[in-house]
């Protein structure tokens, strides 16, 4: 019997799991793909919101500031790449200029701290690259970047560490609730927990729907986005958005602390999780974002994507649910859905004190997580580190200098990575211009080799995802 | 301290370590990061290689072998498994961090450098091919090298995107190993592969060319499930109602080579935007002294002979680079008095190679490659100098962007040039191809 069960592994149920594992009890996450952050925590802006954009007293104003802070801290102890950039909301004609005083009235409201509005010269004088027509901007300081899936793993890892369990490929069918608590029916046999915590992103309306009478929808919303190479990485310091008007909320232009530039996204209705990209929608981005930062050059793009946010209504869904005591929604956590995580986690906990769980801290929680990345070492400790360990002097993937010794540290980690894009989200092979060209076979090779498995069984991703098909005639294994 | 370190062990870099030997140069360095010498030949098993240079037809290895035999005779030293990370070029040459599992973490330095780290191939990142993002999208280098050297087959049913060699050469690869190729797809009006390919790997085995035509969607959750094709128009744009859907498995994308510059870039190297490869000197010298680049690191060859040739060039003029014999005035850039050429390109040219002519050091005759930026049929190649003479013309039959060119231009012409030279195409009208 477990205290808690958590539907779902992206970074709202990771966070939860990381705020519960403070405490005593017992508690696992199930997540239906083989991975965690598989959802919208992988396919998003990367941004960490200052908080001025939602409405006063809505959660998601409360959470969004609260969880920015928290991100930050967070970050920096778990060893995830973050930079506090700030950000610069661009008004581009007189008419923006309300909009933008609007957006500090809010910002201040909500306890954004350091917001400034910046007049044209103050602008430019920051950001040379904005447009010409820019007229000014609200500036905010505490606005971040981080690496969004490294910050769920971080988030999940911990919680693993500390005893939570985490279960991959194990898909929730169903749920009753009996005596004592829940039943939770999954494809891997059934789980029995007091209380349940629903964290399932797009299908939040769905599992909502197992226990209780229909409450919300979800809508999902596709965007997409561009990933820029390197080289246009400095086109931009700070996170530009654009002002908010009636034609839609422009995109944004932003540095991500992998060193590109990410470009996006659009918003555009879609069925449940689909995140094709479609050619009209990366033409509106691209032409959107140019009136912002003009010189973008998109010959440099090395991918698409598109991430679907899970929204309903105007705010989130954090509540217990009506009629299904013990069972928790975290639903509707759309944008700023990333910068509000860790804060919701906080926030789940306390729904589920007030429902009557015992929330005793342990006397041992390690916050702790360290990463080598070989590329980021001075040349000594490159050296040392080959000397101690000559898998480091072993380079897999070219555009990004990642190292053997690295992936191998992921495979023997906490939550080893079972494809090439698990791989990919935890070293960065993979993720640069060539995007896994050159190092793709060789990951393979190692994913083969440390999880005892065929060539065949590798996939590219989630499940289903196969990359090879079969030896040739002349044989693989043999080779 | 070394006297030369050659970045890169395939074709260019064989080529480039043997002739600064023979050159007299006898501390030499070759990083190689694969853990064999001959870089992108050892998956290219199909023959065809060679005809120029040994006048007979090899296979990639082959052709790689030769070189590797011929590097054994001499005292060139070799580390495999070991990446450049990093060249900082000083007044005495230049420093080159470079890090291996077996040799570890090291700083070598060196008097001269031949970049030829060769190139990688454009992604459906860089080409924006919309849809879902499903396994079963490679690159067609990645998938020879799955079946070539891993032995083991990325797909059954396969799309080809692009008709350069490498798709079309995997066409019929693919084909021979049991999978059935429904299309190769080119958005040009004409193949940008050698003629010789789109005959002995579509016809001889009735794959479909679609000129003129793109891949406008990709479906599919977990694999590639079905593409689609749409024509296009004279503006590369798809026109809708002309959609074809393939059931497929696998997508192969041939749509283009670009050199691998950044360890160039980080060094300071000046890249030509039209090569994406330095800019050189027409003995292959970058902006920087001392530093060579050949290959396909310098612009993408169609043929390996020509590599080798051209990396033969830059391996003796970096030896003499060392030794101090390549101009009597010493070595270093040229000096004021000395003259230079910038060579433009001019109607029809998408690059030339040399970009740049030290009149003065050049032997009798000047190499300049060179890619066409159209189809042309019976054309002049035209040079024409800084007051408009006409310096020199070559007759062509029949000139395509997919296959690179070369001429030569006397340096008796190029002394008597005013200002810079112009290459161009002129059409010869009223004749056809």
């Amino acid at each position: 019997m477990y205290d808690v069960v958590i539907v779902g592994c992206g970074v709202v149920g990771a966070a939860t799991a990381f705020e519960l594992s403070k405490y005593k009890l017992k508690a696992a996450v199930l997540e239906r793909e083989n991975d965690v952050a598989m959802g919208t925590t992988k396919a998003n802006s990367a941004i960490l919101h200052a908080g001025y954009d939602p409405e006063p007293g809505t959660l998601m104003a409360r959470l969004n500031v609260r969880g920015s802070a928290l991100a930050g801290e967070l970050c920096r102890a778990l060893d995830v790449p973050y930079k506090q950039c700030g950000s610069l909301v661009v008004g581009l004609s007189e008419e923006d200029r309300p909009r933008l005083e609007e957006l500090y009235r809010r910002g201040k409201a909500n306890g954004v701290p350091g917001l400034r509005l910046l007049d044209r010269e103050e602008a430019l004088a920051l950001e040379p690259n904005l447009s010409p027509e820019t007229v000014g901007a609200l500036y905010a300081p505490s606005a971040a970047i981080c690496s969004p899936w490294e910050f769920c793993l971080a988030l999940a890892e911990t919680a693993v560490n500390n005893g939570a369990e985490l279960h991959l490929d194990t898909a929730v069918t169903g749920m009753e609730r009996g005596e004592d608590g829940w039943t939770v029916h999954t494809l891997k046999g059934d789980f029995k927990a007091r209380y349940v915590v629903s964290a399932a992103g797009v299908d939040g309306a769905a599992v909502h729907d197992m226990v209780a009478p229909h409450a919300f929808d979800i809508s999902p919303s596709r965007g997409q986005y561009y990933l820029l190479d390197k080289s246009e990485g400095d086109r931009v310091g700070h996170v530009i958005f654009q002002c908010p008007n009636e034609k839609g909320k422009g995109v944004l232009v932003a540095p991500t602390v992998h060193g590109n530039l990410i470009v996006g996204p659009d918003a555009q209705p879609v069925e449940g999780n689909d995140t094709a990209t479609n050619a009209d929608g990366m033409a509106f981005v691209k032409a959107t974002a140019l009136r912002s930062v003009p010189s973008v050059d998109f010959r440099a793009s090395i991918r698409n994507f598109a991430g679907v946010r899970a929204k309903s209504g105007d705010d989130f869904i954090l509540r217990e649910a009506e009629g299904a005591p013990g069972f928790i929604d975290l639903a509707g956590v759309c944008s700023p859905g990333l910068s509000a995580a860790a804060a919701i986690g906080e926030y789940a906990a306390g729904l589920l004190k007030r429902a009557g769980l015992k929330l005793v801290k342990k006397d041992a929680f390690t916050v702790k997580r360290r990463r080598i990345r070989f590329k980021e070492l001075p040349p000594a400790e490159r050296a040392a580190l080959v000397e101690r360990d000559p898998a480091y002097g072993r380079v897999i993937c070219r555009c990004e200098t990642v190292t053997e010794g690295e992936i191998l540290a992921a495979l023997r980690g906490p939550i080893p990575p079972r494809s090439v894009d698990g791989v990919k989200r935890r070293v960065n092979a993979g993720m640069g211009r060539c995007q896994g060209g050159f190092c793709g076979p060789r990951v393979v090779e190692l994913l083969c080799g440390e999880l005892g498995l065929s060539r065949r069984e590798i996939t590219q991703d989630q499940a289903g995802s196969w990359l090879l098909c079969r030896e040739t005639k002349g044989g693989g294994e043999r080779v | 301290m070394y006297e030369l370190i050659v970045i890169g062990g395939g074709p260019a870099g064989l080529a480039a370590a043997c002739a600064a030997w023979d050159r007299g140069l006898r501390r030499i360095l070759i990083v190689e990061r694969d853990k064999e010498l001959g870089g992108i030949l050892n998956q290219c098993i199909h023959n065809g290689f060679g005809l120029h240079h040994f006048k007979e037809e090899l296979t990639g290895p082959e052709y790689a072998g030769r070189f590797i035999q011929l590097l054994k005779q001499t005292g060139v030293e070799v580390r495999l498994d070991t990446m450049a990370l990093d060249i900082l070029p000083d007044a005495e040459g230049a420093a080159v961090h470079m890090v291996g599992r077996a040799s570890g973490y090291r700083v070598e330095r060196t008097r001269a450098i031949i970049l030829a780290m060769g190139c990688r191939e454009r992604t459906r990142g860089a080409i924006g091919i919309p849809g879902t993002r499903p396994a079963g999208v490679f690159t067609a280098g990645a998938a020879q090298r799955y079946v070539n050297m891993e032995g083991w087959m990325p797909g059954n049913r396969v799309v080809i995107l692009g008709s350069g060699d490498i798709g079309l050469i995997m066409a019929r690869r693919m084909t021979l190993e049991g999978a059935k190729v429904l299309a190769c797809v080119e958005v040009m009006p004409y193949s940008g592969g050698l003629n010789r390919n789109i005959v002995q790997c579509l016809h001889d085995y009735d794959i479909p060319l679609y000129l003129s035509h793109t891949v406008t969607d990709i479906r599919g959750k977990d694999r590639v499930e079905q593409v689609v094709v749409s024509k296009v128009d004279e503006k590369r744009s798809p026109i809708p109602g002309t959609e074809m859907v393939f059931d497929c498995d696998t997508l192969l994308l041939s749509v283009g080579l670009i050199p691998e510059n950044e360890l160039s870039r980080q060094a300071g190297v000046e890249i030509d935007p039209r090569t994406n490869g330095p800019e050189v000197w027409q003995d292959m010298e970058t902006s920087i002294p001392g530093v060579f680049a050949c290959g396909n690191v310098a612009h993408v060859h169609d043929l390996v002979d020509f590599v080798t040739e051209e990396s033969q060039r830059a391996g003796e003029a970096a030896a003499d680079y060392v030794i101090g014999r390549r101009w009597e005035k010493g070595a270093g850039r040229p000096t004021s008095d000395e003259r230079t050429i910038r060579l433009k390109n001019g109607d029809g040219i998408g690059y030339t190679l040399p970009q740049r002519i030290a009149v003065d050091r050049v032997d009798k005759l000047c190499t300049v490659a060179f890619r066409v930026s159209r189809i042309c049929g019976p054309s002049r190649i035209v040079a024409t100098d800084g007051a408009g003479e006409r310096i020199a013309a070559f007759n062509r039959d029949r000139l395509a962007p997919g296959e690179m060119e070369r001429v030569a231009l006397p340096r008796v012409l190029l002394e008597k040039a005013a200002g810079d030279v112009t290459l161009s195409v002129e059409e010869k009208e009223g004749e056809s191809a």
